[in-house]
């Protein structure tokens, strides 16, 4: 009988490595030592679970979870939805997703905030759902602007949406960000570029899904996520004494 | 030509940037938008065990503490078991076992209320020293780092934990090992996680 076992080792040429130079603040706060290879363990192979009475239904919208009654925040309405899925292509059902964004002019609602761009009185920023039992997931929302950051003198961020995912153990645990396809800014971004291979940045590009906006409505955008894959034990390791 | 192997790629990793707060937060980012905020309660009202308090600071390369940091803790409970469905013990009712802690933005200080887990068998019949896993994401971190913290006070099962043993630098276990001490009566275990320098904690890569 095949059962799950450990999960596979993490592709780290596929990440991000812990130093990246042009993105400065990595610079103090990646380790220098190689990490301790660790075989997933049942501290690692499970993970917290949660359920509909962790969050509201309405948690998902962006465009009505922190406006006035009657009143949207400003900005292009877009729906963004997608599967969760493993690297066996298995769906990843009733996990849960969360995320924050900056509102349309590119301005966070967050105390340390400081650019110019007004916040939007009607924008919190930030949504969460369980996908279904498909592995499925939507958020409504408007789409983010860019902003400037500190790093080069004149670096500025391609409009995202920051992502945070949790499978079903504390080994998928991952956070990342989505672009939109066709935006210039993504190429210069030295937060993008940390990310070595060419494949890798565009498994983070949103694509434009026509099929699924709501007509004079929404637009949508298309973002699958892949969590890491676990093992089938097909022959079971034999333990010491067997 | 092969036949090709139909795997998909793991989503690549994105720092959580400054502002994670908003998405994980909010409250301390400045505004209330949920019911209630996720990962304050790790142990719930039910859990048997020793109630304890974990508190720390990460510290990056040049010796300053974190300030916009985000940590959670994943723990088993006291029996050793982990809230989870493929885990065959129980959990009491509330435990999740699950927490996020964020540290101060003055002075980088966090620390959080939970139980001491106990002994947790691994399914070989080997025991893990009692540990907390922690998942540490912040602005200039690519990829959230893996660490665990173990107990001062447990010697004997440190000695022999299959994953402190792992690592070949004896000194550098040490870095896992939280200090325990008490304040008023209760026991608080001092964690403090350095990402470089002499002392760098170890990370482990799960
Ligand atoms: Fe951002």
């Amino acid at each position: 009988m095949k059962t799950d076992g450990p999960f596979y080792q993490r592709d780290r040429t596929w990440h991000p490595p812990a130093l990246s130079r042009d993105y400065k603040t990595s610079v103090s706060r990646s380790p220098k030592y190689p990490l301790i290879s660790l075989e997933t363990t049942v501290s690692e192979t499970t993970g917290p679970v949660f359920g509909h009475g962790d969050i509201a239904a309405s948690d998902n919208d962006l465009l009505t979870n922190y406006a006035a009654s009657g009143e949207s925040p400003i900005g292009e309405r877009i729906i963004l939805h997608g599967q969760v899925l493993d690297e066996n292509r298995r769906p990843v059902p009733d996990t849960l997703l969360e995320l924050w964004q900056a509102n349309a002019g590119g301005r966070y609602r967050h105390k340390k905030d400081t650019y110019l761009a007004p916040v939007d009185p009607n924008f919190g920023g930030c949504g969460r759902t369980l996908t279904d039992a498909n592995g499925y997931y939507c958020f409504r929302t408007v789409k983010p602007g860019a902003y400037p950051w500190r790093n080069w003198i004149n670096s500025w961020r391609p409009a995202h949406i920051h992502l945070s995912i949790f499978g079903t153990a504390f080994a998928q645990r991952l956070i990342t960000q989505l672009y939109f396809e066709g935006d210039p800014l993504i190429d210069k971004c030295p937060i993008v570029q940390t990310i070595p291979d060419e494949k890798a940045r565009a498994q983070l590009v949103a694509r434009l899904d026509l099929n699924a906006t709501i007509p004079l409505d929404a637009i949508a955008y298309r973002f699958d996520i892949v969590l890491r894959g676990r093992r089938s034990t097909l022959f079971e390791n034999r333990q010491e004494g067997n | 030509m092969t036949q090709e192997l139909d795997y998909l790629r793991e989503t690549p990793s994105q720092t959580a940037g400054p502002y994670v707060h908003i998405g994980l937060s909010p409250g301390a980012a400045g505004f209330d938008i949920y019911d209630h905020q996720l990962g304050g309660d790790i142990a719930g009202p039910h859990a048997k065990g020793e109630r304890i308090r974990v508190e720390g600071m990460v510290i990056d390369g040049t010796g300053s503490p974190i300030k916009d940091v985000l940590l959670e803790a994943w723990q088993a409970n006291a029996d050793g078991f982990y809230a989870h469905p493929e885990q065959a013990g129980s959990v009491e009712e509330g435990f999740r076992g699950w927490g996020r802690v964020i540290s101060d933005f003055d002075t980088g200080n966090w620390g959080f209320d939970t139980i001491k887990p106990g002994l947790v068998d691994t399914g070989t019949g080997q025991n893990m020293a009692p540990h907390l896993n922690f998942w540490i994401v912040a602005r200039g971190i690519n990829l959230g780092l893996n660490t665990r913290m173990y107990f001062s006070d447990e010697a004997e099962a440190n000695a022999v934990d299959p994953v402190l043993n792992l690592i070949e630098w004896e000194r550098r276990r040490d870095t896992l090992i939280a200090t325990r001490s008490e304040r008023n009566g209760k026991p608080v275990y001092r964690f403090d996680i350095r990402l470089q320098g002499d002392d760098e904690t170890v990370f482990f890569d799960i």
